[in-house]
């Protein structure tokens, strides 16, 4: 089976005001070994639909619609539950590292965790898993001991990337995990969860607003705009072939490194044709 | 330099140093020594875009401080418009300081709370004492208008923008004097790409229309391909590279350069 997440008729709303939707509609489909980028920008839901298929929504929030994981419906199943699956099968990354990780364990500890409580990992076995995965991100095995504010912020995300992938989830959700990151950190860091992500075979869902890192890491690409999707595709189809407005102008808006293309702001005119 | 070259250079820094001392060791009992600035030289030419760019701790924001005399330096001058702004008395630097401005990152952090926006921009008309009381409101409208918000905005408090709309009160409030020089500190990196086209389009043209040269730092390497006539590549404190943008980018000469150059996210996109 390669479809591994299938989304259908997500809507996300405030408790206090049902017929406010913050996520309206939304179905996707992730797969083994590809990775689907959603697009948007701030405010558009992605991260929302992210947060709600890991039951990690605000208890202000309400979500409704299907979460189907490995076949198993997820969004009605308790916190208990849920926490069996979320590092497991589930794993994530988030934007910024260093609040990620607790500053008073070593790192090493912290990667162990999952690793522990999932798998039952300890002693001897648990201190070379923690060391292998360590190397697999590319960091020196002995860092174990250091704690995170001794490493730089690249490290840090690549530890964050030690941990989410200890226990070889099937779905790997990164929510903006390089915006935080200088250039040249970012290439590294993308270049390394797309080798583990074909290594382990897993989807890789990625929520990014830089349509630059889109064309580098997607094989799918999801637009957001205002909670609902406008636009999927492959990454070929949607960069460069774009058929809805939205993702036109959004990408008119993307200035080039070769500095050919003027830049338009969007003109939001087709809105009210739409409606 | 030609005389006529160096007749359109509008601001100049040599050699500026600047070392910050950092408590290290265990306790804290010794110092190190951390050069923010190594001998760095830079010339803004009247009316273009100098960008100044490098990875975080590079030097590129302390660069834009001690150019704008924000923060104290160990040795070096910048010159403006003939006067070497670390010589002067504060009086006589208060008096430049209309002169040069500053738009800054954050459009959170950087408009105070508590004050309404029309007090915000016209606060500096009121502090060099530019004209009576309606002409520095009537000039406080006109330039937020000029910079696509109401006159009617200048009621309300920060809080009550998005942060396109404040980063368009940030540029209000350092334009409304009429400065010659802009340092603007990353002012599109907190934005959607959707709002940053309109911000760099607006700074664009606001350039032409009031002369102004711009100092724009920046991480994003294809902001500035789109904004900067010129650029400085900095590493460490140091400059590594300097040139024409389209020099640079078309042919990179140091490897650091390219090396940057290269991890520009998708190249090719669109």
């Amino acid at each position: 089976m390669t479809e591994i997440l299938k989304i259908a008729d997500l809507s996300v709303t405030p408790k206090s005001d049902p017929t406010r939707f913050l996520v309206k509609n939304v179905a996707l489909t992730l797969s083994k070994g590809k990775t689907t980028c959603i697009v948007g920008e701030s405010g558009s839901g992605k991260s929302l639909t992210a947060l709600t298929i890991m039951g990690l929504l605000s208890k202000q929030l309400c979500a409704n619609g299907s979460v189907v994981f490995q076949g198993q419906e997820i969004s009605q199943l308790d916190n208990q539950a849920m926490q069996k699956i979320r590092g497991a099968k589930i794993g994530m990354i988030f934007q910024e590292p260093m609040t990620s990780l607790n500053p008073v364990l070593t790192v090493g500890y912290q990667i162990g965790e999952p690793l522990t409580a999932h798998l039952g990992f300890k002693g001897a076995a648990l201190k070379d898993k923690i060391a292998a995965l360590l190397t697999q991100v590319g960091i020196p095995p002995e860092r174990a001991n250091s704690y995170p504010d001794e490493l730089s912020g690249g490290q840090r995300q690549r530890v964050m990337i030690a941990m989410s992938i200890a226990c070889e989830p099937s779905l790997l959700i990164a929510d903006e995990p390089t915006t935080a990151l200088d250039v040249t950190v970012q290439a590294q860091v993308l270049k390394l969860l797309d080798e583990l992500k074909t290594r382990m075979n897993m989807a890789m869902l990625f929520i990014t607003h830089d349509f630059g890192v889109v064309n580098d890491i997607a094989d799918d690409v999801i637009v957001m705009f205002r909670g609902e999707i406008v636009e999927t595709g492959t990454r070929d189809q949607v960069l460069n072939h774009p058929q809805h407005p939205y993702t036109k102008a959004l990408l008119a808006c993307v200035p080039d490194a070769e500095g050919l293309k003027e830049l338009k702001p969007i003109d939001y005119s087709w809105l009210e044709h739409a409606a | 330099m030609s005389q006529e070259q160096s007749a359109n250079i509008i601001l100049t820094a040599n050699n500026l140093v600047k070392t910050y001392s950092q408590r290290s060791g265990r306790f804290g009992f010794g110092t190190t020594q951390i050069k923010a600035l190594d001998h760095v030289s830079v010339q803004l030419r009247a009316g273009t875009t100098l960008a100044v760019v490098g990875e975080s701790g590079s030097g590129k924001s302390t660069l834009a401080r001690c150019l704008l005399q924000l923060h104290p330096f160990d040795s070096g001058e910048v010159i403006f418009d003939g006067i070497d702004l670390a010589k002067i008395d504060k009086d006589a630097l208060r008096i430049q300081r209309k002169n040069l401005q500053m738009v800054f990152q954050d459009p959170f952090a950087s408009l105070n709370p508590r004050m309404k926006v029309g007090e915000i921009v016209g606060e500096g008309l009121l502090i060099h004492k530019l004209g009576s009381a309606a002409e520095q409101k009537e000039k406080t409208m006109q330039m937020l208008t000029r910079v696509g918000l109401q006159a009617s905005d200048a009621e309300k408090y920060p809080h009550q923008f998005s942060g396109g709309q404040r980063q368009r009160i940030g540029i209000a409030r350092a334009l409304v004097l009429q400065p010659k020089v802009v340092v603007c500190d990353e002012p599109v990196s907190a934005l959607d790409v959707s709002v940053q086209a309109q911000i760099l389009l607006l700074l664009k043209e606001l350039q032409h229309e009031m002369a102004l040269s711009y100092i724009f730092i920046s991480h994003d390497l294809r902001v500035v391909r789109h904004i900067a006539d010129d650029i400085v590549v900095m590493n460490n404190g140091k400059i590594v590279e300097h040139g024409k943008v389209d020099d640079v980018y078309r042919a990179p000469q140091q490897a650091y350069t390219q090396h940057l150059l290269s991890a520009i996210p998708g190249r090719k996109v669109a």
